[in-house]
């Protein structure tokens, strides 16, 4: 492998040897003479793959559930439900199986393939940034998505979402998102209704057979009655996209991600606290007999404030979308901000959004083209600070031109 | 008075191999040799010929852009070789030892009676003014120029850096002369900075204004202490000397003699005895290195500590501004899996499978490997997380990859060296060049605005 390297050092295509190399090995790559000799033990690869082992949780769970959600849309939901005995069976994630991990495989491959290509044109190094978008692309979208659709969703979501913009570090928007986004507007009969959520339900829609796989936000934008209990939400027994049901193990990954000090748990909390606060704020308007029962906000604004946070993607876009730190604000005071409009305007959306009642993704994207713009008021801040010291800077003439006055004239 | 100063933000690295306090005197070496990549920013002008013999204080080149500025022998000999370099830039200057050291006299120097151009003036003759450096900019002060202040840090954080508080013990008529002729240089005051805890030989000094500073690197920094002591603006100067350098300059005060003789710490795993030795500016490292004897044949000699310094080699020789040593080990070799397995040897700043944040006080052997290779920025607010200044340091380190003056100022580039981003290029998960980018905005800096 090392002989491999050495032989293609320098050609082509070496940027896609190395992508294998440093797979394999860590490179034996020293510190250079003019900077620090040695450097922390974390590369990116390690962090990307910390990210990716908190999600790993959540693909199990999203294939069991495939299966399950599958299961019950056709034969009932099970009563006294156990775990063992209905969701972790064999049949359950034969389903997920057959369902999830193409979707994975085509997520990866077609994603890879582009990311190589991309550095072989530009003759960098293949960056991880994709290990992680490729692991989201598949949990954030229906469980039913044809390949097909997902490999021209990553091709666009890589090519314009990212690489236009010079690669890992560099995009304005979420990639993964990107490609929802695509998905959703390119194909949105795909990605939205009542038959998209479980598997089987297009097939067998207009027949005989014919199952619902309508998401508790679904009902609650049709102003219908559901069966799911608060314990099957928040465990995430529900159907929806992949992998966005279990808000607990978003939870967990959650709570794995800002232990280890990869992901910012300032735009987690403030993006929770944002969501509450809208959620409260429409629950008040509900209250104060605003509006009535006929209204068609009323099944998603009397809403209990915090049950918003265990349906939907909002749990799962909180933990792992809202906190990429590229596409979100990079400065502290700047993640509050950017975390609690996030929470803010993903509820507000999913509450007034007519066609579809989901609104994470919309608020993700949003708030990515204004993280910018809260940066530069942030910063602006810190420079504003600086300026008003140099008020009362202390320019001592030089010995031989005695010109302070006119040189702080000129740079107060 | 003192007051005391608290960081909270940083990270202390722990490595094995920190100098036992004890000081042996190092053999004498044949040769000598100034490095003048020491003095970033001067276009020397040399005043002797290759072959000429010099005495110990007389001057060998001078500063292009100020004729009065002179860089004098550590050593009375023979100039045996200038070494240029492209485009016959001078790099190094050897002088071959005479066995009867003579020094140039300059006779005692009243400071407490001198005015300010008297003293700077004396300084410069005799050598002593390359040690007073300036910020902005980070480069020799410019002799013309009034300090709102002077800073001295006898506060070390860095890892396996010389102790001052060891170092410099006995000196304190040496230091206080110094300080009491600096003081007259600016109209502003003296900071001088010691640890909490320490018996600094600093504390006692008179006329000056003491800190005790306390928490972890970079707390040790004189950046650092500037930002929370007096923070410098746009048109403000500042002065800082290193306290070792304090010593040459408070004997040539008292004595009249450049003495080039200094206390360094000879540090790092690759040591196998690491203490402290007495020896001259310009040495060959080698004197000591090998009479505390070294561990396998792969490592890497560092004018400097570990995050600062230069890299030397074995036959390479003690720099002008250095008073540590370290030698580690080179990391040139792959690791299986890397980037994913956990890791128990080494320091990180997160706890992404990586376990340093269990034991804080354990000592790491720390290799030269890059642990990963260079990629854009993409993490954020972890730099913010080691970096006590009141300043956005991503921000102000794009600002110098682009070039964009007003945004370097405005950020505060006037106020940092290259050595307050050694923390934050270490646990920079891209691996970004931290030092060498902040240096970069810096003369483009000073070549744009001066």
């Amino acid at each position: 492998m090392h002989e491999l390297k050495m032989k293609y050092q320098g050609k082509k295509m070496a940027p896609a040897f190395n992508a294998f190399h440093t797979f394999l090995y860590s490179p034996n790559e020293t510190t250079h003479a003019g900077g620090t000799h040695v450097k922390g033990a974390d590369d990116l690869k390690r962090t990307m793959n910390t990210v990716i082992m908190a999600l790993v949780p959540i693909l199990l769970f999203s294939m069991f559930n495939a299966g399950y959600q599958h299961f019950s849309a056709i034969n009932g939901f099970p009563e006294n439900f156990s775990v063992m005995e209905h969701f972790l069976t064999w049949d359950n994630f034969w389903i997920g199986i057959v369902k999830v991990l193409p979707l994975v495989v085509v997520s990866y491959g077609i994603g890879l393939i582009v990311e190589f290509i991309f550095a072989v044109i530009k003759g960098h190094e293949v960056e991880e940034g994709y290990l992680v978008t490729g692991m989201l692309v598949p949990l954030i979208v229906p469980v039913d998505t044809p390949l097909w659709m997902l490999a021209v969703a990553v091709v666009f979501g890589v090519v314009i979402g990212k690489e236009v913009f010079g690669g890992t570090g560099m995009n304005i928007l979420n990639p993964a998102l990107t490609i929802r986004a695509f998905l959703f507007f390119a194909y949105p009969t795909w990605m939205s209704g009542d038959k998209v959520w479980v598997h089987g339900a297009v097939d067998l829609a207009g027949g005989p057979d014919a199952i619902s796989g309508e998401t508790v936000l679904g009902f609650l934008a049709q102003n219908k009655e559901f069966q799911y209990s608060v314990s099957d939400m928040f465990f995430g027994f529900i159907p929806g996209s992949v992998g966005e049901t279990s808000a607990f193990l978003c939870l967990l990954g959650g709570l794995f991600l800002i232990f280890s000090k990869i992901a910012s748990w300032r735009i987690m909390v403030s993006a929770v606290i944002g969501s509450l606060v809208m959620g409260l704020v429409f629950n008040q308007v509900v209250e104060l007999g605003w509006i009535g029962e006929t209204s068609k906000f009323y099944g998603l604004m009397s809403f209990d404030f915090w049950k918003h946070l265990i349906v939907g993607g909002l749990a799962f876009g909180i933990v792992y979308m809202a906190t990429d730190p590229v596409t979100g604000a990079q400065t502290n005071r700047g993640k509050w901000i950017y975390g609690f409009l996030i929470g803010f305007i993903s509820v507000m959306i999913r509450v007034f959004n007519p066609a579809y009642p989901e609104g994470v993704f919309l608020a993700i994207l949003l708030m990515n083209v204004f993280a910018p713009t809260i940066d530069h008021y942030v910063i602006r801040g810190n420079v504003n600070r600086r300026m008003k010291r140099l008020k009362n800077a202390v320019i001592l003439p030089k010995d031989s031109d005695g010109k302070a006055e006119e040189l702080k004239a000129e740079t107060v | 008075m003192s007051k005391d100063i608290r960081i909270k933000k940083g990270l202390n690295i722990n490595l094995v191999g920190a100098a036992e306090q004890t000081i042996s005197k190092a053999v004498l070496s044949n040769v000598y040799a100034l490095n003048l990549n020491d003095f970033h920013g001067i276009t020397p002008k040399m005043l002797v010929k290759e072959g000429a013999e010099v005495k110990a204080g007389e001057a060998l080149f001078y500063n292009k852009n100020y004729e009065d500025m002179q860089f004098v022998s550590p050593v009375s000999g023979e100039l045996i070789e200038i070494e240029r370099g492209a485009r016959r830039r001078i790099l190094t200057l050897k002088i071959l030892a005479d066995k009867e050291q003579q020094h140039v006299e300059h006779g005692s120097f009243d400071a407490a009676n001198a005015s300010s151009a008297e003293i700077k003036a004396f300084l410069l003759k005799g050598g002593c003014w390359p040690f007073v450096k300036q910020r902005p900019y980070d480069i020799v002060a410019n002799p013309d120029a009034t300090p709102k202040a002077i800073f001295v840090s006898a506060y070390v954080t860095a890892p396996l850096a010389a102790n001052p508080d060891f170092a410099l013990q006995g000196k304190e008529k040496e230091l206080q002369a110094a300080l009491s002729a600096l003081g007259k240089l600016t109209p502003g005051k003296v900071h001088v900075s010691v640890g909490k805890t320490s018996n600094s030989p600093l504390a006692s000094l008179a006329g000056i204004e003491l800190h005790k500073v306390s928490g972890p690197h970079p707390a040790g920094l004189v950046g650092t202490q500037i930002n929370k002591i007096d923070p410098i603006n746009k048109g403000e100067v500042v002065w800082t000397v290193s306290p070792q350098d304090l010593v040459i300059i408070g004997e040539l005060l008292l004595t009249g003699k450049f003495n080039a003789e200094r206390v360094v710490a000879l540090a790092g795993s690759s040591v196998k005895a690491p203490k402290y030795y007495k020896t001259k500016i310009g040495t060959e490292i080698a004197t000591f290195l090998y009479a505390s004897g070294v561990n396998g044949e792969n490592f890497r000699v560092i004018n400097g500590d570990v995050l600062t310094g230069s890299k030397s080699s074995q036959d390479g020789y003690l720099g002008f501004y250095n008073n540590t040593v370290t030698a580690i080990p080179e990391g040139d070799d792959y690791e299986f899996f890397g980037w994913n397995k956990p890791i128990f040897n080494k320091v990180s700043s997160t706890r992404a499978l990586t376990f340093s944040w269990l034991q804080p006080k354990k000592k790491y052997d720390l290799t030269t490997n890059t642990n990963g290779e260079h990629r854009a920025f993409v993490v954020t607010g972890q730099y913010e997380s080691v970096f006590p200044m009141d300043i956005f340091p991503m921000q102000l380190l794009k600002a110098c990859m682009v070039k964009d003056l007003d945004e370097m100022e405005q950020l505060g580039l006037y106020e940092v060296a290259p050595e307050d981003f050694s923390l934050t290029e270490f646990i920079c998960i891209s691996k970004q060049p931290h030092q060498q980018i902040i240096r970069e905005g810096l003369d483009l800096l000073y070549q744009e605005i001066g």
